[in-house]
């Protein structure tokens, strides 16, 4: 097919890819942390709020669920644009990945709060504990210690997903590469580096989370007990 | 600023539905083609064959699907054909879903309780025939909720076909929001042919699963 | 004597079910009361409105001077007073014993860390397990559980213990250990009711026995009562039973 493979043009360009990689890095680091918070109050709302607060917090998750997230970055920074309002996109994209993921995460603590057996809540009450001891002391941390696995996969998801940040001109790895594109023609090429550097990246992910299930999680850690 | 939003425009949008609904198709038939085998093969006896396997998961798990859109873009053009946005995008889809509903039925076929596997076994059928007779129509049943629910997965994705030009919905949504600064309008247009086409599904999903849990 | 608990025509439905059909019934301060009967016969229920788990439908239901049939009752304080251990031990399994027994103290009582550590460290003695404070739940044994799940009751410094059948899903060694756990808190002077199924421990430790059937106090005395039962319901009972 005579395509001559070149790759030699990364070290020109090694600086951009690492900022790059770093910006996706904070990206993701924010909106995880942010987006747990918005989700856990997300869930707590579904299933302990009043009808209107839970039918409220459903149509919010259902409507983000099912819409795509270029659509939600689109509206937000846009829209924004369009009001007169200035907001550096890598802003606009951190709040559009919060909306996403808090939704996603909603669901996910959900599931792990429903998961707890009736004779904990039973115990926390006759422990004269008030509603709110017990959603803190008691339900949050068992629900997201049964459900912490499937919150590492979906913050793996959502960091993939934050390369879609570089439609609204967010400077992080994809958009760092699409840059090194213009400039070099060799797409093919960078998208392979980026595509090893986007591996690497999950797997660092995974590692970090699971390292901050050993802090958070203590009776996991002094155990040995698995996620 | 900008000119108003026209029936023009909605049918335009509506086009790109189209086009969405489309690659879609493409991503979730190609995904079963390539898929449907990785499942299978992901629970074969070959140790070296499921090592294999599970590593190209990890790597279509593992890279974002714009990337690879880009990759097929390129790498299409790279091998020397001159093909429409459309193929690229389609075998970017193509390797996101396989990967995905390779996972989602290895899972529905290991959850069919060990019993039947040794039940089929004791009945001398090959493993073919087991296989075939005994093990997927029961795995098809467990099956079929995640499916459907990762259905919503693949329409919402197609909306990633944007990175390489690929005038699907969000695609077309984008270039009206260029030529009339209407975002809210048009966005919102957007997303709600988007919901309209996911939140059956994922409804549909769900209200499957729980009849399935019950039963 | 005053009564910590007193049952005057309670009745209890859930729906159109319904399970306590006017008990009456009074617990003095010390005494300890054992409630025995058929499943179903409504003992649990009965230990349940004692504490406001359930609430009742009609008559009066004194509880360490709080009126339960009256509205307004302020759960939380009367479960400061009033401990409760179910079968089922429900201890926190992301806690360790210790925090599984500072966790109330603390929030509700407003004890520092230092002073909570010294109730667990007592309660814990009580029930023999000193060295078990910074264990898991996971890492016990059932009865050993269940000990943990009275001292944390304990901690709570309650004037009144209800215990439902805390024994039942225990094997018989591990059943006497609990069993000699509560009746040393019994000696010592703690007021309580207890839902068993062990007749000899009950004959033993209660002052008071109360057979429950169908929704009512059918037949209650001392425990003599269980040598000669005066109704035909209670002697099947005992024949069964034992
Ligand atoms: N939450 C509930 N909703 C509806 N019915 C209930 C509920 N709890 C108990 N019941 C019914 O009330 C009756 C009395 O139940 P209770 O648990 O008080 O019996 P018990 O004497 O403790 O029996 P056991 O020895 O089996 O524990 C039973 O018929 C039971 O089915
Ligand atoms: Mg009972």
């Amino acid at each position: 097919m005579g395509y001559e493979f070149d790759f030699s043009f990364i070290w020109d360009f090694w600086p951009d890819l690492a900022w790059g990689a770093l910006e996706t890095v904070l990206l993701s680091g924010a909106s995880i942390i942010l987006g747990f918070v918005a989700g856990a109050g997300l869930a707590v709302a579904k299933v302990h709020g009043s009808r209107t607060v839970s039918t409220l917090a459903n149509i919010y998750v259902e409507a983000i669920r099912n819409t795509p997230l270029v659509v939600q970055a689109f509206w937000l920074f846009f829209g924004l644009a369009a009001m007169g309002l200035r907001m550096p996109a890598f802003y606009a994209a951190i709040v559009t990945l919060v909306i996403n993921v808090s939704a996603y995460t909603a669901e996910i603590i959900r599931a792990g709060m429903e998961s707890i057996p009736k004779g904990q809540f039973e115990a926390a009450d006759c422990l004269a504990l008030s509603r709110r001891q017990v959603l803190f002391h008691v339900e949050l941390p068992q629900a997201v210690e049964r459900v912490y696995p499937a919150l590492i996969s979906q913050s793996v998801l959502m960091m993939l997903a934050s390369s879609i940040m570089s439609q609204i001109s967010v400077e992080e790895l994809t958009g760092a590469a699409y840059g090194i594109q213009s400039i070099t023609f060799r797409g093919f090429e960078i998208y392979i580096v980026v595509a090893v550097i986007y591996l690497l990246l999950s797997v660092l992910m995974r590692f970090a989370m699971e390292g901050i299930a050993q802090l958070a999680f203590t009776r996991r850690r002094r155990l040995g007990t698995p996620l | 600023m900008g000119s108003s939003v026209t029936i023009a425009h909605y049918i335009l949008m509506l086009q790109g539905m189209l086009w969405t609904i489309g690659l879609s198709l493409m991503g979730f038939v190609g995904g079963t083609i390539v898929g449907l085998p990785i499942a299978i093969g992901r629970i074969s006896q070959s140790k070296a064959l499921r090592r294999s396997l599970g590593l190209y998961i990890a790597l279509i798990q593992g890279i974002p699907l714009p990337i690879l859109m880009f990759l097929c873009y390129f790498g299409i053009s790279v091998a020397g054909f001159n093909v429409p946005a459309l193929v690229a995008a389609g075998m970017a889809m193509t390797a996101y879903a396989s990967a995905y509903l390779a996972e989602i039925w290895r899972g529905s076929l290991q959850s069919v309780p060990k019993a039947q596997w040794e039940a089929a076994e004791c009945l001398a059928l090959t493993r073919l025939q087991r296989m075939v007779h005994v093990i997927l129509p029961q795995a098809v049943k467990i099956s079929i909720p995640p499916t459907i629910g990762f259905l919503v997965q693949i329409v919402k994705n197609t909306s990633y076909a944007v990175v390489i030009g690929f005038a699907e919905l969000t695609y077309t949504a984008r270039l009206i929001n260029n030529s009339t600064f209407k975002p809210f309008v048009v966005f919102t247009v957007a997303a709600v042919l988007y919901f309209a086409i996911c939140f059956p599904l994922s409804h549909f999903s769900r209200r499957l699963e729980r009849k399935l849990k019950r039963a | 004597m005053t009564n910590i608990v007193e049952f005057h025509n309670v009745r209890k439905s859930y729906g159109a079910l319904e399970v306590l059909k006017g008990v009456s019934l009074s617990v003095p301060k010390g005494s300890v009361v054992a409630l025995i009967g058929r499943s179903g016969s409504g003992k649990s229920t009965a230990l349940r409105c004692v504490n406001g788990l359930e609430s009742i439908q009609g008559g009066e239901l004194n509880v360490c001077g709080r009126k339960l049939h009256e509205a307004g009752v302020k759960l939380r304080e009367l479960r400061k007073d009033v401990g409760i251990v179910f079968q089922s031990y429900n201890l926190f399994p992301h806690k360790t014993v210790e925090e599984n027994i500072t966790l109330s103290p603390r929030l509700t009582r407003g004890l520092s860390k230092a002073q909570a550590r010294e109730v667990a460290q007592r309660v814990l003695a009580q029930v023999g397990l000193s060295e078990k404070a910074a264990s898991y739940p996971e890492q016990l044994s059932g009865g050993q559980q269940q000990r943990v799940a009275i001292a944390r009751s304990l901690a709570m410094e309650p004037e009144l213990m209800l215990f439902d059948e805390v024994t039942s899903a225990l094997d018989p060694e591990l059943t006497g250990e609990v069993l000699k756990t509560i009746e040393a808190l019994a000696k010592g002077g703690m007021t309580m009711i207890l839902v068993t199924h062990e007749m000899a421990f009950a004959k033993r430790v209660a002052n008071q026995i109360v057979f429950m059937h169908q929704g009512v106090v059918w037949e209650t005395g001392d425990g003599r009562m269980l040598d000669a039962p005066q109704t035909p319901e209670l002697r099947n009972f005992i024949g069964n039973g034992l």
